[in-house]
């Protein structure tokens, strides 16, 4: 079990930062989930934990009247795991049509990483990728563990209306565009699936830890199946994983 | 009732903010001058939390379809009911029928209108706060029908003449934010002693500053920021996330701005002039 060495640091009244060593890494990441989920399971105070690829932001309800104290707490809770903790990590099934009509930029894409347009669907559909961090707009999970063979720079003038759905590509990570929006990334698929639900209790149905997989579907299934959304009667595919 | 015959340049009904939903990249909203706000909903002895109207630069020109009580704070935009100057910080009875206008904007940048009871709009994840693919609509639009709460409650009196000392105000006071050790001496010292100006490039996401200040650090790994987080691009521009802010960032967090910074920042305009101040967080 790794145990790292975090700094904190007070961001304003009620909120504090934890990091981690700075690096996109996938250990490092299953500790800040890990310990956002040990610190949800109740701490004192506590409005809010979120967590990014390699910190957690901690906003509390209340000022924080005693720095050391809470540092003092926060890193005993930290250091008395006794075990690496398990928890149950949920693995979401995607589909992507990946067909010409929605992958606007596979040609560019082939193109500069000397990669067939069906291995790029291959190699992009084969990797479990993890959710590192839910942001840029309401529903955007950024997917760390794309093949190094697809890594591409953003574009460099964005997009001005990136269509709803859109599967891309940012540097090394992929993504899922879950509005219409300016957007610089390389697109090379869309799902019809929502991802984000404004209407839910918890609008996005994957969280910070969880793992997606895409799996393809053409044209015609990608039309069943928004219709399906459409109707409410889609159940997206899940497994539960216990790594 | 109340018609919306002018909503002005722009106007959006705002509360305290959309909280909780910040893991899933939701913005906190709530109003920008959120000292203002309260101070409007104090005045008619409603709750806080009470959602309103938040203008800003212009006015807006209201209908009464219904008697109403309302109170004005923030910014002085010279408010008229059915053309005769009314006070603000004040409660104002509202009669079916009387219009409520506004004219030359005096000083400030952004004027709450409270209503007794509250706005009754659509909430969505716990906030009436209106944001573009969260809300139907992100601004108010003319011919809007702007529907109360009904309620009464007792009201009490606030001092006026504090509040607009504190929209007047150019002391931005800040915390250090992350990465502010990062920054060498010199720059340090640029960012704290130099005046600064507001660019023309300001709405509720943020405030970008007109001047610039060397950048020595390098980009960070996608990150946490709220609003009051400052920026610094790698090209040397100062930003100031504001109370739409996105909920993360790959640029240095130089400052965090105290709440009561982000309110006076909220009252100004383009080429204001703002100093920071660091603060210890006590």
């Amino acid at each position: 079990m790794n145990r790292y060495n975090l700094k904190y640091f007070q961001y304003n009244n009620n909120s504090l930062l934890i990091s981690w060593p700075e690096r996109i890494d996938q250990d490092i990441n299953n500790d800040v989930n890990e310990f956002k989920i040990r610190l949800e399971t109740g701490f004192k105070y506590l409005l809010e934990v979120r967590s990014s690829y390699c910190s957690l932001l901690l906003i509390f309800n209340k000022r924080i009247d005693n720095i050391n104290r809470l540092i003092e707490k926060l890193k005993n809770l930290y250091l008395s795991r006794k075990s690496h903790s398990k928890y149950d990590r949920i693995l979401w099934n995607i589909p992507v049509c990946y067909e010409n009509k929605f992958a606007l930029d596979i040609d560019i894409i082939s193109k500069q990483n000397k990669i067939s347009k069906e291995n790029i669907i291959i190699m992009h559909s084969k990797v479990i990728y993890s959710v590192y961090l839910i942001g840029f707009l309401p529903g955007f999970m950024y997917l760390g563990g794309l093949d190094d063979a697809l890594h591409i720079p953003r574009k460099k003038e964005p997009r001005l209306r990136v269509p709803k759905g859109s599967v891309a590509i940012g540097g090394e990570q992929t993504g899922i565009y879950p509005q219409q929006s300016p957007g610089g990334w390389n697109i090379l698929g869309n799902t019809p699936i929502n991802l984000f639900d404004k209407s839910k209790d918890v609008p996005c149905f994957a969280k910070p830890g969880d793992r997606v997989k895409f799996f393809q579907v053409s044209e015609d299934e990608y039309k069943l199946i928004e219709k399906e959304v459409e109707l409410d009667l889609y159940e997206l595919n899940k497994e539960v994983l216990n790594d | 009732m109340i018609k919306v015959i002018d909503p002005g340049f722009y106007t959006s009904i705002q509360d305290k903010g959309r909280f909780g939903f910040q893991n899933y990249g939701v913005p906190v909203s709530g109003s920008m001058d959120d000292n203002s706000a309260e101070i409007a909903n104090k005045i008619l002895g409603n709750l806080t939390s009470e959602a309103l109207l938040e203008l800003t630069m212009t006015g807006c020109c209201l209908k009464f379809e219904k008697n109403a009580i309302i109170a004005l704070t923030g910014s002085d935009m010279n408010a008229k009911l059915n053309g005769f100057s009314i006070e603000m910080y004040n409660k104002i009875d509202v009669e079916e029928g009387d219009v409520l206008s506004f004219g030359r904007l005096e000083y400030g940048f952004r004027t709450y209108i409270a209503f007794q009871g509250g706005i009754k709009s659509e909430k969505v994840m716990k906030s009436r706060c209106m944001y573009k693919g969260i809300t139907e609509c992100f601004k108010i639009q003319k011919n809007d029908k702007i529907v109360l709460n009904n309620s009464i409650k007792k009201s009490r009196s606030i001092n006026q003449e504090k509040t607009q000392k504190l929209i007047l105000s150019d002391n931005i006071e800040c915390y250090k934010g992350p990465e502010f050790h990062k920054l060498n001496k010199k720059n340090k010292e640029n960012l704290l002693k130099k005046q600064f100006s507001i660019s023309n490039n300001h709405n509720r996401m943020g405030y970008i500053l007109n001047e610039k200040i060397q950048n020595n650090i390098k980009p960070i790994i996608t990150s946490h920021v709220i609003p009051g987080t400052v920026q610094l691009t790698p090209g040397g521009k100062i930003i100031i996330l504001m109370r739409d802010c996105q909920t993360t960032g790959g640029y240095p967090r130089i400052l965090q701005l105290t709440n009561n910074a982000i309110n006076i920042l909220s009252q100004k305009m383009t080429n204001s002039e703002i100093k920071f101040n660091i603060k210890q967080i006590s």
